[in-house]
């Protein structure tokens, strides 16, 4: 069980996020503890990622935002990492026409005390990580363009724990991934997890939030139909929370 | 050597020998349409393009249009153009050909020839010319102004700048210590042009042996030694051959009698000396071991290649784009001046068109040496090599003695020719 005494490692209170007429967040309020994952559910368009950005600095909206308690300004991706919140983004956000370790290391790059990039020493590191995560990953000299789907993945989650993450970000890490691959996702949340590090995962798969979740927070047009504890629903609470915008027992009292 | 900035072959079935030495294939392409057609024009002009003398010349008339195609690897690849280079070169010229002319020797009475006017000047200029593309990269990057359109307007704001700062007079003669770096009228000389081909043959040899220990120490594949001695032979060798012709062109014994009479002294019976390295290729030469430099072993360089391959990757792993917009543009500026200097000093004045379709050829060189208009790809080696085979071309036709207007056309239909060339090439390796 997840300790939910202390303070929350992230509070979003209130947040709201409109793209010209689009509400696309609507003071949505979400919190995450250490050690927790908070599934983020909701159709297509229903704000998942837009809420996201807005914690790893890509977007700004209003509302407030505390970690350990204390009030943050993310005004940019860079104020994001200063805080240790590191992102896994749906569209995986990587320069395609950059190696692997490029983008592993893009923006923190390890530089030769002459101040250059130091290519390989980064190139040890990353295969230090990759051998870890996806041990059969060998392309380490050819564009990202040129990697297949689950092996773009991976560079993408190897860019987010590489770096000490105590928050982390994944945005359907698991959608170009097969079950082979998915199952290692799992397990690696699991491991993450278990360190102390808090997680927000968004999934469109029902049972993988039940397996992986401790709590789930609910989105539709915007808006937060609500955040249930994992261990007291089921998939179909979860399902009908996605699609009537409900919670729970709502509609039966 | 596979690396970000470079255009590397995905690795293929058959390795064979070439694959070892790990070069460019690209590269080679690129070199062997230029000695095909070296050769072609040497054949047809009876053995005249290919003497030292020719080859010096190509080597001068190339520089203004390499220094500035060097900087358009970097525009090009953020996925930006330039289109004022050309004009923006003409203001600077006139710029520093007022303050060498007018206002150091007579407003503040250096009187002419003063030996720190032409630093002077040539600072000033960089001045200018990188506040005005740094000027220019603030409209693209933090007003969001499309760079095709801040340019354009550049195009016509700078080239008529200029006009309005000389009258429309060509102003000269230009300072005499400035003229040195046109061309002819500055070289090294026959011994510090082997001191340089010395030092710049050693560099290489310790890049190339470093970059190969750093991979070593960390326990990755090496290339094998005999491919690592293959390849530093082929790069001594082209450096020390490159300065050896330019030492084989020899000033003739007219000039090099007025020389002597300049320092009063006589010139020795049957004394012969060849011009060596131009300090305007000494300039070309320094910019582009910078830019390379910059743009694979510095982050500058890096987030400047990531930015062209995916904006939006770059701008959320924390590089700010905007302001690496305006560097890029600046950077651009600053080159637009040094080839300014070349070009004025090598006519000896500032005239009102100096420059006038420079940018087409800029943007030529550097898309026939393999940058990509859809960004993210590019090299400064490439656009360097692409404005040496734009102007063989040219000259080459001038000399077979194609007509004017052939010659437009010919490079023209060569510039897209390129294009759909490295188009299949890169379909081809699927790059
Ligand atoms: N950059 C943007 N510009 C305009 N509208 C956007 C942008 N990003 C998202 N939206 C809109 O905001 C809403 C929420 O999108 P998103 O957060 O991507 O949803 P989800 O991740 O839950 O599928 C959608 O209506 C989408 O069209
Ligand atoms: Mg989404």
């Amino acid at each position: 069980m997840v300790d939910r005494s202390g303070t929350p490692l992230v509070q979003m209170r209130d947040i709201s996020v409109a793209f010209g007429g689009v509400k696309a967040v609507d003071h949505v309020s979400v919190d995450l503890y250490p050690g927790e994952v908070v599934g983020l559910l909701g159709h297509n368009g229903a704000g998942k990622s837009t809420l996201i950005k807005v914690l790893s600095g890509a977007y700004q909206g209003t509302g407030e935002i505390l970690i350990d308690g204390k009030p943050v300004e993310i005004t940019n991706p860079r104020d994001a990492r200063a805080n240790n919140i590191e992102t896994i983004y749906q569209t995986l956000a990587l320069a395609d026409n950059l190696d692997a370790t490029s983008n592993l290391f893009l923006g923190r790059e390890l530089v030769t005390p002459m101040g250059l990039v130091d290519d390989a020493a980064m190139e040890a590191e990353c295969r230090k990580i990759m051998g870890q995560l996806n041990p059969n990953f060998q392309k380490f000299h050819e564009p990202v363009s040129a990697l297949s789907g689950g092996q773009r993945q991976s560079v993408a989650i190897a860019r987010a724990v590489y770096f000490n993450a105590r928050i982390l970000i994944m945005d359907e890490p698991t959608a170009a991934l097969g079950p082979h691959e998915t199952q290692m996702v799992a397990e690696l949340i699991q491991q993450l997890k278990a360190q102390g590090i808090g997680i927000f995962l968004i999934d469109h798969d029902v049972h993988s939030v039940m397996e992986l979740c401790d709590r789930a927070s609910v989105m539709k047009n915007g808006q937060l139909v609500g955040t249930v504890n994992i261990p007291d629903v089921t998939d179909d609470d979860l399902l009908s929370m996605i699609i009537l915008g409900k919670m729970p027992g709502a509609s039966a009292a | 050597m596979a690396h970000p900035t470079s255009q590397g072959l995905p690795a293929q079935a058959s390795r064979n020998w070439l694959q070892k030495l790990e070069l460019d294939m690209r590269l080679l392409g690129m070199i062997g349409a230029f000695v095909l057609l070296c050769i072609g024009f040497d054949l047809f002009t009876d053995g005249r393009f290919l003497t030292p003398r020719n080859i010096f010349n190509l080597t001068i008339q190339t520089v203004s249009v390499a220094i500035m195609a060097c900087g358009m690897v970097f525009v090009i690849v953020t996925r930006h153009i330039d289109l004022s280079v050309g004009a923006l070169l003409a203001t600077c010229s006139a710029i520093m050909a007022m303050t060498q002319t007018q206002i150091l020797p007579y407003m503040l009475d250096f009187g002419l020839n003063h030996p720190a006017t032409w630093i002077i000047t040539i600072l000033v200029g960089l001045l200018a010319g990188t506040i005005i593309g740094a000027f220019q990269g603030l409209l693209i990057g933090y007003l969001t102004i499309p760079a095709f359109i801040v340019t354009l307007g550049g195009f016509l704001v700078w080239r008529n700048v200029a006009w309005y700062l000389t009258g429309g007079q060509t102003i000269g003669p230009l300072d005499e210590n400035f003229r040195r770096l046109g061309g002819i009228n500055g070289t090294l000389g026959e011994t510090w042009s082997w001191v340089l081909g010395v030092v710049l043959t050693i560099a290489a040899l310790w890049v190339l042996w470093t970059s190969r220990q750093a991979r070593a120490r960390h326990g990755f594949v090496v290339k094998p030694l005999w491919a690592q001695g293959v390849l530093s032979a082929i790069f001594a060798a082209a450096i020390l051959g490159f300065v050896a012709i330019l030492n084989a062109y020899e000033i003739p014994s007219r000039r090099l009698e007025r020389m002597f009479e300049a320092r009063g002294e006589v010139m020795p019976e049957g004394l012969t000396m060849g011009y060596g390295v131009p300090f305007s290729v000494l300039i070309l030469i320094a910019v582009a071991i910078v830019l390379t430099v910059v743009a694979r072993r510095t982050r500058f360089g890096r987030y400047i290649f990531a930015t062209g391959g995916n904006p939006d990757a770059a701008e959320l792993s924390g590089i700010n784009t905007r302001k690496l917009t305006v560097k890029v543009f600046a950077l651009m500026g600053f080159l637009c001046t040094l080839s300014a200097v070349v070009a004025s000093a090598r006519l000896a004045n500032h005239s009102n068109d100096i420059g006038t379709l420079d940018e087409l050829r800029v943007i030529a060189a550097a898309v026939i040496g393999g940058t990509a208009l859809s960004g993210g790809l590019g090299t400064i080696y490439g656009a360097v090599l692409g404005a040496l085979i734009m102007q063989a071309l040219q000259s080459g036709m001038a000399m077979v003695g194609v007509d004017a207007p052939f010659q437009n056309i010919v490079v023209g239909a060569v510039l897209v020719l390129a294009v759909l060339i490295d188009i299949l090439y890169r379909k081809k390796v699927g790059a």
